[in-house]
């Protein structure tokens, strides 16, 4: 072994190139040192997210418009009711990308009418591909269990023998939002994904007693967009409301009223909380759909302030008589 | 003056330093109490602490640059920092000297064999890094879904590396290269689709456990310092007491009594900083080495050998703390500290086959993740885990704790623990308040902890940012949870007693605790009856209770039946009557016959959540002695928005 790095030009190479190598290391570790560095520490995170809205789903064509058509079947109903308004066709158009946003709230059987009835789940995609739509999607975020909400209600089944795509809410699909003059929804997460490639949404909700806000219809319905600890915003139940019907804009709205549940809501669970009110409502105008089913609950629209905050706020009209509502019986 | 003696100096400087660092850093009106002192300088030179924390928040804080100037004079003197300057290293050198002071000189070179158990620090080191790095490396595979430009990029770069190198080989195969290359961006490319960012996977730190600096600091400052405040030297204002601090003194203990068996046990087979020193010391410009061969080897050399570093053989870099003991025992002046390599040869590779690395790297990536399949960053997160204020979201606090208890001393009341369990396994030893203990709770105007913090773990914030003034009004003050009345220990509550200290003690303005005031009519033990009375005086049939038991101020009395139910201040009472106070008599004086009731007004507290910042101030001074009638838990902390309980309007 040879010792002495000055005793020969070998040795004086090795040296050198442990000068390189220890060279390039500190030079190194030094630039990633100061590339690094953060002299500041970590910030308050401000995660705003303005930018994110849903589109304006409504139909410019087809104006504000109701009908009301009395009768057993669900079915037959509504059907009579969307022709009235001018048929599907004046709602949906070839290649229409269409969601139903149904209310699937609860793991319990259809018969309980807590849920959206599946028989007009089939029948209204039925309808929407008659029109030439190119896809349905159902969509939900429950408040039990989602595959058991859309399995026992039978929504995922008759959503699916019509040919539509279940989508049941996972993590993935939600996004911050900020729903612009809202004070509540504010960077909250939305189920915002599902409507990524939709052109047209529809609100299908059963007529419901609800105990904090008095009433659950179509534009409470949209609570089942929310995700997070959405349960804090029952704080203040009748602005929650209010804003999320300012956060979206249907093409058309269903309040399914055949079968509505008068006390005990929004859960129900016994025939006896149910009443044989057979009526169909369908609306352009969410507000004023709701306000003709508060009466078919017995409350006022005092009762319900979410109703007259929604008129003030320029997203419909209270005052249904105003639309002129098309009636029928079957 | 000879190194030996320069290098004990040098030792005995940088102990002195860390325990003085240690004992100032306490808040107080003593001039040695923290003026500024810079007590966190010799955990920002562990390099140990920086690296990990770039790794797991990809930033090195504020003075953890000084790890730095250690790794530069690392790579040029080698592992002087275990040697010369590591305080629980000194402490393992005296402790092993004591211990084998009376051995024969041949037991003592027995005792400085490397022995292959020595690799386990690189191990320990692997897997501690790995943990930090777990985000980063998913990160990284996640590119081909997060930024394709870049992996794109960084396949074409890879692909021309792969080019150039087999264009160097004589036989080039373009097929093989071809398929290595297809093989590697398919793996790639399905291993992104695999990984997505969930918390399971998110950063981690785990240095803290093992990294000697941390250590030592937790240990004096939580364990050492309090059982000198117990003695007749006071280290700060009051005595300090922290909960759960039996682990940490067992390690310690371990830790220093292990040096009986083998001198500086710790830094030879546990050291992480050690490893990492070890590893760097191979690029070391200037090693221990013999001068020449004419050696023989009386292995003088390692008697004294505080790294089992076979200095008489061939030398492992590596494991050479630069302790110099083989400079001053060698009986021939062979040994010296040179730039070329040992005459005897020398081995400058830690001793770790693939195997163990990675067998190290994979239980490190595993370890995190599987002890966050509890979901305690998610929805099973624990209430009790109620944070210093300005500490960082859990996720990214975890990112950053290296569990060194700098918060825990400097903390003026003593109300920042070492968390136990609460925060599972991966945040034992993390701050956690437990307003139980200390003099009183997180003080309204105290922003000690942030501003100590040496990894940002707890955010340096200002006061304003605390109290949510100026340009903090939108935001309003920091949050650290929110007090709870338990109805069924609170005394106006549950007990008929009059107490709201909780209500006089909440710093915040307007009151985060409010009361409301009922009477409740209590048992006397007798009918009281009146027999005659006029407008202030009321004289009873029979005897009444004991004289002015109830003169308090806290007593009312009542006179039913009658239209007029407003309670009367009782001002004196005697065994045969009682007398109000003037300020509203009777309209009409009380019948005879009529019953008369004895009231006690109770303000009952009530906890109003927009306002209470979760200081525990209440918590502290709740007269209710074991578990208190009021508590906070982290519920509605600002650090985490989807812990909130309230709606902001």
């Amino acid at each position: 072994m040879k010792l002495d790095p000055n005793s020969n030009g070998l040795n004086r190479r090795q040296f050198l190139d442990r000068l390189a190598q220890a060279g390039i290391a500190i030079t190194a570790a030094c630039a990633a040192g100061f590339w690094f560095h953060d002299s500041q520490g970590p910030a308050l995170s401000k995660n705003d997210h303005p930018n994110l809205i849903l589109p304006d789903f409504s139909i410019d064509a087809a104006g504000h418009k109701m009908s009301i058509v009395r009768g057993e079947d669900r079915v037959a109903t509504l059907r009579m009711a969307l022709k009235s308004l001018g048929g599907i066709e004046t709602f949906i158009k070839k290649g229409d990308r269409v969601l139903l946003k149904v209310n699937a709230a609860f793991a319990s059987p259809a018969m309980l009418s807590a849920t959206t009835h599946p028989a007009i789940i089939t029948a209204m995609t039925q309808l929407c591909f008659s029109a030439g739509a190119a896809s349905v999607v159902v969509t939900d975020n429950p408040i039990n269990d989602p595959a058991s909400c859309f399995n026992l209600t039978g929504i995922a089944d008759a959503a699916r023998s019509a040919g539509a795509r279940v989508l049941l809410p996972h993590d993935d699909l939600f996004r911050p939002m900020t729903v612009k003059d809202a004070k509540l929804i504010r960077n909250w997460p939305v189920l915002y994904k599902p409507f990524a490639d939709i052109t047209k949404v529809i609100g299908m909700a059963p007529l419901k007693d609800h105990h904090r806000s008095g009433a659950s219809m179509t534009m409470k319905n949209w609570y089942g967009l929310l995700g997070g600890r959405r349960n804090i915003f029952h704080q203040d139940i009748h602005n929650i409301i209010m804003e999320l019907a300012m956060m979206v804009k249907p093409s058309l709205v269903i309040l399914d009223a055949t079968t509505s549940m008068m006390t005990n809501g929004p859960t129900g669970g016994s025939l006896s909380d149910l009443k044989n009110t057979n009526t169909m409502i369908v609306g352009t105008d969410q507000v004023a759909v709701d306000a003709f089913g508060a009466s078919l609950l017995g409350k006022s629209l005092d009762e319900l302030p979410f109703i007259g905050k929604a008129q003030a706020a320029g997203i419909g009209t209270a005052d249904y008589h105003t639309l002129n509502p098309v009636t029928a019986s079957i | 003056m000879h190194i030996v003696t320069t290098r004990r100096i040098c030792q005995g400087f940088f102990f002195i330093l860390f325990l003085g660092f240690c004992v100032v850093t306490t808040l107080g009106e003593q001039w040695w109490q923290l003026r500024g002192w810079p007590v966190n300088w010799i955990i920002q030179l562990d390099p140990l602490v920086g690296l990990a924390t770039l790794l797991s928040t990809r930033t090195i804080y504020d003075g953890l640059l000084w790890g730095l100037v250690t790794i530069v004079f690392t790579i040029i003197l080698g592992r002087f920092f275990c040697g010369w300057i590591c305080p629980f290293g000194s402490m393992h050198q005296f402790v092993g000297f004591l211990a084998k002071r009376k051995r024969s000189v041949l037991e003592k070179i027995k005792l400085n064999q490397y022995h292959s158990g020595q690799a386990i620090k690189y191990w320990i080191l692997i897997f501690l890094l790995t943990v930090s790095a777990l985000e980063l490396a998913i990160d990284c595979l996640r590119l081909p879904a997060t930024n394709r430009l870049l992996f794109t990029i960084l396949m074409l770069a890879i692909l021309t590396g792969m080019i150039l190198s087999a264009m160097r080989q004589t036989r080039a195969n373009p097929k093989k290269i071809g398929f290595v290359f297809l093989i590697f961006m398919a793996v790639w490319l399905l291993l992104s689709t695999l990984f997505k960012g969930y918390q399971t996977s998110a950063a981690a730190l785990q240095i803290g456990l093992l990294d000697p600096i941390p250590l030592v600091y937790r240990s004096l400052n939580l364990v050492i310092l309090p059982l000198v405040d117990r003695t007749s030297v006071l280290t700060a204002t009051i005595p300090r007491a922290y909960d759960g601090t039996g682990l940490i003194a067992a390690i310690f203990l371990s830790a220093l009594l292990l040096n009986l068996a083998v001198p500086r046990f710790y830094c030879r087979f546990i050291c992480p900083t050690g490893a990492m020193f070890g590893i760097l010391s191979s690029l070391a410009l200037w090693r221990v080495g013999k001068t020449s061969n004419e050696c023989i080897d009386c292995r003088l050399c390692e008697k004294n050998c505080e790294g089992a570093c076979s200095p008489t053989s061939q030398i492992r870099i590596n494991e050479c703390v630069l302790c110099m003991n083989c400079l001053n025992d060698c009986r021939h002046n062979l040994m010296t500290y040179q730039s070329a390599p040992s005459a005897a040869g020398e081995m400058h590779a830690p001793d770790l086959s693939r195997r163990q690395f990675l067998a190290s790297a994979v239980s490190g990536a595993a370890a995190i993740p599987m002890l966050r399949v509890s979901g305690r960053l998610g929805q099973n997160w624990d209430p009790g885990l109620v944070r210093p204020p300005g500490a960082l979201s859990e996720k990214a606090f975890l990112s950053r704790c290296i569990k060194c208890g700098q918060c825990m001393r400097i903390c003026p009341t003593n109300v920042i623990h070492p968390a136990g369990m609460q925060g599972g396994l991966e945040g034992l030893w993390t701050p956690v308040l437990n307003f139980r203990i200390g003099t009183s709770g997180c003080q309204f105007n105290c922003i000690a902890c942030g501003n100590l913090c040496p990894t940002a773990a707890i955010r340096p914030i200002s006061l304003d940012e605390r109290l949510g003034r100026n340009r903090y009004i939108e935001q309003g003050p920091i949050k650290i949870g929110t007090a709870f009345v338990d109805r069924g220990r609170c005394l106006p509550w549950a007990m008929d007693r009059p107490c709201i200290v909780c209500q006089e003690n909440c710093p915040v303005s307007p009151k985060a605790i409010r009361t409301r005031a009922v009477f409740a009519t209590i048992d006397t033990g007798a009918q009281l009856v009146v027999a005659k009375a006029d407008a202030l005086y009321i004289e009873f049939q029979g005897t009444g209770p004991g004289v002015h038991q109830f003169a308090t101020g806290d007593y009312y009395t009542v006179v039913l039946p009658s239209t007029d139910h407003r309670p009367r201040r009782i001002v004196g009472n005697w065994e045969r009557g009682l007398r109000i106070a003037d300020g509203l008599p009777f309209e009409s004086p009380p019948r005879p016959g009529s019953r008369v009731e004895i009231q006690i007004r109770l303000q009952q507290p009530y906890v109003d959540p927009q306002h209470c910042i979760g200081c525990g101030v209440c918590e502290h001074e709740c007269p209710v002695p074991g578990k208190r009638a009021i508590r906070v838990t982290a519920d509605n902390e600002s650090r985490t928005p989807e812990h909130a309980l309230l709606l902001k309007r």
